[in-house]
């Protein structure tokens, strides 16, 4: 039986927007624990040459429920005099918008929780808006070092925005959709030269968006290089000063999920998503697509997205800061020149061609 | 008449989230704090975004969210905590000419009530109404709307290149 009928017919929608809520916990947790496991705690070892968390569980895997549990039990502090209200209000909005932005990611034919039309352009949309979170709460903290944390993550993120939408903008040009489901059979559709075993993932005719959107990636996570807004060594961990125990873990939490579900994301756009391509079974539209990619495409996904991370964090452990102004200059003076050229080339070529 | 043509499941929606959009908005004007004031206004601005997909008009809906909550607002109150963001209430917010704003509100919106009747009068949105796909809305701008959409682009450019002459120190 094919999926897509079983979740739209067979139950009744209480039962399916419940399946959606499961599904959508497991898609933010899965690759938020997976990220801090493997990369947080054992490659950045690995690269310090020591053995990291070994106690829990073996190889220390259960480390992380350790961790939670200790973040649970500490005690909810707030600064006198700062906002509270708004305080308790702000990891939620950044959590808020991780859950919205994983709604558009298809994770198989018919594994999806909705077929957006817009989709890219949704998930640009939404993930913007944990910029507001970052920032109020930097104000609400009460603390110098937290707001001017708040300021430059705002400055940050709104000048890797830009080249970000743009970076999209060839992917979407190229194959003519917005909505994710489409892109992704638009590459393993697609053939190279009439050579069709490796489809078209875009990586290749988009080398230069790949480039900008990873790096953009990179800034709107805060990873170092780009981590001025909560860089430890002078703004004492910035907007995150003041937060402790859940109200921090809330934030990690969506620190993390955010760098797995734009990894994703960033899979979809360019390395061919969820799907082999079509050539493979014999598959030619997404309609005679065998029903076991809905087991398959998700782990394909999910290997997809631990590669994409592997880069993000390698760069995070390897390399330091940016100045705040070398930062502001390298998105404004670089990267959107740079991806403004992509989308003329990309456009002339696809009107061309 | 009533049971079936106005409580819809679209009207409820719709007033539902105009309640809270006429909250917000009047707590915009009477908080006594600047942070709290734009953050009303991005309630009332989402809730805007709300009507839009009720309208069955996803790409106008996502654009407000990305223009107004995820660009305007983040600007606005990245100016304002860098100049005068207190934390906790203030009194000096209220201008003495603040009755002035109350005829000035009412005749924009009866203007706008006047100008939306005479377009549309007692047209109706059919209850199914299809999503209008980007393709479609792409071909409206960039067909019939091409001249206005030049015009609007011009207004921006000579204000983005007003904004950098102002700024230039030399």
């Amino acid at each position: 039986m094919n999926l897509a009928t079983l979740l739209s017919a067979d139950l009744p929608y209480w039962a399916q927007s419940l399946l959606r809520v499961l599904g959508g916990l497991v898609a933010v947790l899965l690759p938020a624990g997976t990220v801090v496991y493997l990369f947080l705690f054992k490659m950045m070892s690995f690269m310090q040459s020591r053995l990291g968390p070994m106690e829990a569980g073996p190889q220390g895997s259960m480390q992380l429920f350790a961790e939670v549990g200790k973040w649970l039990q500490k005690e909810d502090i707030y600064p006198a005099r700062a906002d509270k209200f708004i305080f308790k209000l702000a990891p939620l909005i950044v959590l808020a918008s991780t859950f919205l932005l994983v709604v558009v990611v298809p994770f198989g034919p018919d594994a999806l929780f909705t077929d957006f039309e817009t989709g890219v352009f949704y998930a640009l949309a939404v993930s913007s808006v944990s910029v507001l979170g970052i920032l109020i709460a930097g104000w609400a903290s009460a603390n110098k070092y937290s707001l001017l944390g708040g300021l430059r993550a705002a400055g940050q993120l709104i000048a890797y925005e830009l080249p970000m939408v743009l970076a999209v903008v060839g992917v979407v040009i190229q194959a003519g959709t917005m909505n994710l489901q489409q892109i992704v059979v638009a590459q393993n559709a697609g053939s190279m030269f009439g050579f069709s075993s490796l489809g078209n993932p875009y990586v290749i005719t988009q080398f230069v968006g790949f480039i900008v959107f990873m790096i953009a990636v990179q800034a709107e996570l805060t990873q170092t290089p780009f981590d001025m807004p909560i860089a430890e060594s002078e703004l004492v961990s910035g907007y995150m000063t003041e937060y402790s125990g859940f109200r921090f873990l809330i934030f990690f939490i969506g620190e993390f999920a955010t760098a797995g579900v734009f990894s994703m994301i960033a899979s979809i756009l360019f390395l061919g998503g969820w799907a082999v391509p079509f050539s493979w079974f014999g598959w030619t539209t997404i309609d005679s697509i065998d029903n076991w990619m809905n087991i398959v495409g998700p782990l394909i996904l999910f290997t997809k997205m631990i590669a994409v991370v592997f880069f993000i964090m390698w760069i995070r452990f390897s390399y330091p800061r940016f100045r705040e102004d070398q930062l502001q200059k390298f998105a404004w003076k670089v990267l959107i020149p740079v991806s403004l050229a992509n989308i003329m080339v990309t456009a002339i070529l696809k009107v061309a061609l | 008449m009533f049971a079936s043509d106005v409580l819809v499941a679209q009207n409820i929606g719709f007033a539902l989230i105009a309640l809270i959009m006429v909250y917000g908005a009047l707590r915009v004007v009477t908080t006594s704090n600047v942070v709290h004031a734009a953050l009303w206004l991005v309630v009332v601005l989402a809730g805007a975004a709300a009507q839009y997909i009720l309208l069955a008009a996803e790409f106008v809906a996502i654009t407000q969210v990305l223009v107004y909550i995820g660009a305007v607002m983040v600007l606005f109150l990245f100016g304002t905590m860098l100049t005068r963001a207190r934390i906790g209430a203030e009194s000096d917010l209220n201008n003495k000419n603040w009755f002035f704003g109350i005829p000035v509100a009412l005749a924009l919106f009866v203007a706008l009530a006047v100008a939306l009747d005479s377009g549309f009068g007692s047209q109706k949105m059919p209850a199914d109404a299809a999503v209008a796909t980007t393709q479609e809305i792409s071909d409206q701008i960039f067909g019939p709307y091409l001249l206005p959409f030049w015009a609007l682009s011009f207004v921006l450019l000579a204000a983005v290149v007003g904004a950098i002459v102002l700024a230039r120190r030399d």
